[in-house]
């Protein structure tokens, strides 16, 4: 296992937001969490990336135990978040904030070639290298901090609600871009309310609800389940 | 149905009627408090000491028709959706001013206040009515004098852009020339050349007639010429072009000491202070966004470093211990080194505070540090109230930076050197990982910034500038009191570089030549220096927002507020 999540418990103060999660997140896979508003899953993720101290349980990344490190060397390991909202830096340029995402690499001829790649992966983002990264459209804004997420070349690339609050055919090449990253090596942990969807291109799903898994399996099987769909349209 | 068309018109034309009888009204109304006020704390008798043009205009007066025209200004301002009103609301504005400010200047000389108010005495009253406040036709000639006054307000208010953008500047240009007449006066003289100019524009009792018509035309062709020269070529600003107004300030701040002399330079060397220090806040706030009021510990700690290290005195560390007596450019990096490891010590207890509370508790950091160095504890070593004295000027070869002008060259060169640093590390890596602090803490975190290490790298540099501008100061008075780092200092910094443009560079510059220059070289008016530091920074936030010079960044960028404060994780706020 690349990066495992074995008995996870979070709290707020007195408040258990996450129980007893655990999640497998083999080499190369594309998996997702799915489940309701306040199920846990941007909890469960803020904990992989060290921002969420963890009260119980362990997270393992290549075996070894990551659940105390601080955020910035979670990140330098390889395990980069891209979040919920998109929260890219508004006052920077396009540029910039894709330099920010390759903040914590010292090679820096492979960053300029890997800002090249993100300029062809994202043309729109291109033409815009010099413009305040605040005056993007939503749509835009997404590119940006999927491209940023991406500079830091991650083994593990943790997305937090991409789909959130853009246009159904923008969501539709936002998820095909997830693939596509994911095809070319990159692990990907998916959190979505967008269930069905993300579902469908998962290799394995986690389902939660109250801040515990009740379901996992092979993601397309899932889409079909009957209580997945008892939990999502019923 | 006509009639009922004809009806409905006819009211909207009294509805309009109404509000703009109002907006009139209410715009004199303003003008004749703002009048009353300047008045009554005194600031207008004071201003009429000083001369715009000889003999015939004083500041006051100058005010006092300011007020009226900006009345008129007013009047005509455009409601956010509401019609353009009637120009008679401008000289409406100017009537009502008029008559007020009449009433006024007769309740003065009728009624006594002066056990309240010191500065309603007739002289005020015969002010601030120009002297017609006797009788009915002089109160007359003052009132219709207001109306004109706010008529033309008004009609500047309707003229096209392209007009006020040259009247503006020339006006202002005059009221320059002829406020700051000694400080002018002073630089002429200087040279020979200069002074056959001199003699031009400036009698022996200031600002002539002839000269301040000359000035007007001068300041006119010139806010012309760019004009014109646009409008043959439509090219957009590049490279000169757009570094002229930087390189003009710049010119301005080496040539103009040189020539005013001691007076000039000790003003320029007190903004040049402020400017260093401003620089400083400028990476703690500007960029990495740490609200810092306790700023004034680190000054005071380069100012002590250096007195230590350097002054004749019992104190020296070289009167009792080992260490020898330093000269100053031994002991200026030392400050520095101190001053940033003061910053990092400061910086520990704060890492966790953010947003208002991170500016409480830094107040508090920089009392503490005041009132321990004011305290018996300290006072063995630091000398307590009574400071540290003798501190000797700097030399260099076998010159002595004795007076201001050379002690302002100093420090024109530590700030240019500053202004480098400041320059680069904006635009390195570290530079970029502030702004993104500034702009989302968890985020930057999540990008593999180290939190701690950035905060404390944007303490420690802030501090550094702050060090090197107290070591400077410490040599610049010859001795170092407790009294001299207030609290207001803190705040002077903030509101300079807040006026100037946060996180700009120029922009530091302008708001100390503002905030700190203009108030030092309008002395007489010092009990008044925080009226208008409040004035200045009211005026600047609801005018323009992002400083007399904006940022680069902030020019086109909205500012996306994130709820702050609760939450330590991505979406934690908010899901």
């Amino acid at each position: 296992m690349l990066l495992e999540v074995e008995g996870m418990t979070l709290a707020y103060g007195n408040i258990t937001a996450v129980r007893g999660v655990s999640i497998a997140i083999p080499e190369g896979s594309l998996v997702a969490l799915v489940g309701a508003n306040g199920a846990g899953k941007s909890s469960t993720l803020n904990a992989i990336s060290g921002l969420l101290p963890i009260s119980g349980g362990a997270i393992r990344f290549e075996g070894q135990s990551i659940g105390r490190l601080k955020p910035h060397e979670i990140t330098r390991r390889g395990i980069v978040q891209v979040p919920e909202g998109r929260r890219i830096f508004g006052r920077l340029s396009v540029e910039e904030n894709l330099l920010m995402g390759a903040f914590s690499r010292k090679d820096h001829a492979a960053i300029a070639e890997d800002r090249d790649r993100m300029f062809e992966l994202f043309p729109r983002l291109k033409e815009r290298r010099r413009q305040v990264a605040g005056t993007l459209s939503g749509g835009e804004q997404q590119m940006v901090a999927t491209a940023r997420g991406l500079m830091a070349r991650p083994r593990v690339l943790l997305m937090d609600e991409p789909s959130m609050g853009l246009a159904p055919l923008v969501v539709e090449q936002v998820f095909e871009t997830i693939q596509s990253i994911n095809a070319a090596g990159t692990t990907v942990l998916l959190v979505e309310q967008n269930a069905l969807m993300a579902l469908e291109i998962a290799d394995h799903a986690y389902v939660m609800e109250h801040g515990e898994i009740v379901l996992d399996g092979a993601g397309p099987a899932l889409a079909r389940d009957e209580r997945v769909i008892a939990i999502y349209l019923g | 149905m006509s009639t009922l068309v004809e009806r409905s018109a006819a009211g909207e034309t009294v509805a309009s009627w109404t509000s703009d009888f109002r907006r009139g009204v209410g715009a004199g109304l303003g003008g004749a408090l703002v009048a009353a006020y300047l008045g009554a704390v005194g600031l207008l008798l004071m201003m009429n000491d000083r001369p715009v043009v000889a003999g015939m205009v004083t500041l006051a007066q100058v005010a006092l028709g300011g007020i009226a025209l900006v009345a008129g200004v007013l009047a005509q301002r455009r409601a956010r959706h509401g019609a353009q009103p009637a120009l008679w609301t401008s000289p409406l504005a100017g009537l009502v001013a008029a008559l007020v400010v009449l009433a006024f200047a007769n309740l003065i000389l009728a009624v006594n206040l002066r056990s309240i108010f010191i500065a309603l005495t007739p002289p005020l009253a015969r002010l601030i009515s120009f002297g017609q406040v006797k009788s009915l036709g002089g109160a007359g000639l003052f009132v219709a004098a207001a109306m004109v006054l706010a008529l033309a307000g008004g009609l500047l208010q309707r003229a096209p852009r392209s007009l006020r953008r040259l009247i503006l500047p020339a006006v202002t240009t005059v009221l320059v020339a002829g406020v700051f007449q000694d400080f002018i006066k002073v630089i002429l003289q200087s040279n020979p050349v200069f002074r056959s100019v001199a003699s031009w524009f400036y009698g022996w009792d200031g600002l002539s007639p002839r000269g301040a018509l000359t000035v007007f035309a001068i300041a006119l062709v010139l806010a012309a010429i760019p004009r014109v020269a646009r409008g043959r070529a439509a090219a957009p600003r590049t490279g000169v072009a757009r570094f002229a107004p930087a390189l003009v300030l710049l010119v301005a701040l080496i040539l103009v000491p040189l020539a005013g002399g001691p007076y000039v330079a000790q003003v320029f060397l007190l903004v040049g202070l402020y400017v260093l220090m401003g620089m400083g806040l400028n990476l703690e706030l500007g960029l990495a966004g740490l609200l810092d009021l306790g700023f004034v510990a680190f000054f005071a700690t380069g100012a002590y470093v250096t007195a230590l290290l350097t002054a004749d005195s019992p104190l020296a560390l070289a009167s009792y211990t080992m260490i020898p007596s330093l000269s100053f450019w031994a002991a200026m990096p030392l400050a520095v080194l101190a001053a940033v490891a003061v910053g990092i010590l400061f910086g520990v207890p704060v890492l966790g505070v953010r947003g208002d509370y991170l500016a409480v508790a830094t107040l508090g950091l920089g009392e503490i540090v005041r009132i321990v160095v004011l305290s018996d504890a300290a006072a063995p070593v630091l000398g307590g109230a009574q400071g540290i004295l003798q501190i000797p000027k700097p030399t260099l070869g076998g010159f002595e930076f004795s007076g201001p002008v050379s002690l302002f060259y100093l420090t024109l060169v530590a700030a240019g050197f500053a202004a480098y640093c400041a320059w680069r590390l904006e635009r390195s890596r570290l530079g970029r990982a502030w702004i993104a602090l500034r702009e989302d803490e968890d985020v930057a975190q999540a990008m593999g910034i180290n939190l701690v290490q950035c905060k404390l790298l944007a303490y420690a540099f802030g501090a550094a500038f702050a060090g090197l501008a107290g070591s400077i100061f410490a040599v610049m008075v010859n001795s170092v009191f407790p009294s001299s780092f207030q609290l207001l200092m803190s705040i002077n910094v903030l509101a300079l570089i807040v006026v100037g443009g946060l996180g700009s560079l120029p922009g530091v510059a302008l708001g100390a030549l503002v905030l700190i220059g203009l108030p030092e070289a309008l002395r007489e008016f010092g009990e008044f220096r925080y009226l208008f530091y409040g004035v200045a920074l009211i005026l600047t936030m609801r005018l323009m927002p992002d400083g007399l010079w904006p940022a680069r960044r902030s020019r086109r960028a909205p500012v996306l507020v994130e709820p702050e404060g609760e939450g330590t994780a991505l979406g934690a706020n908010r899901a």
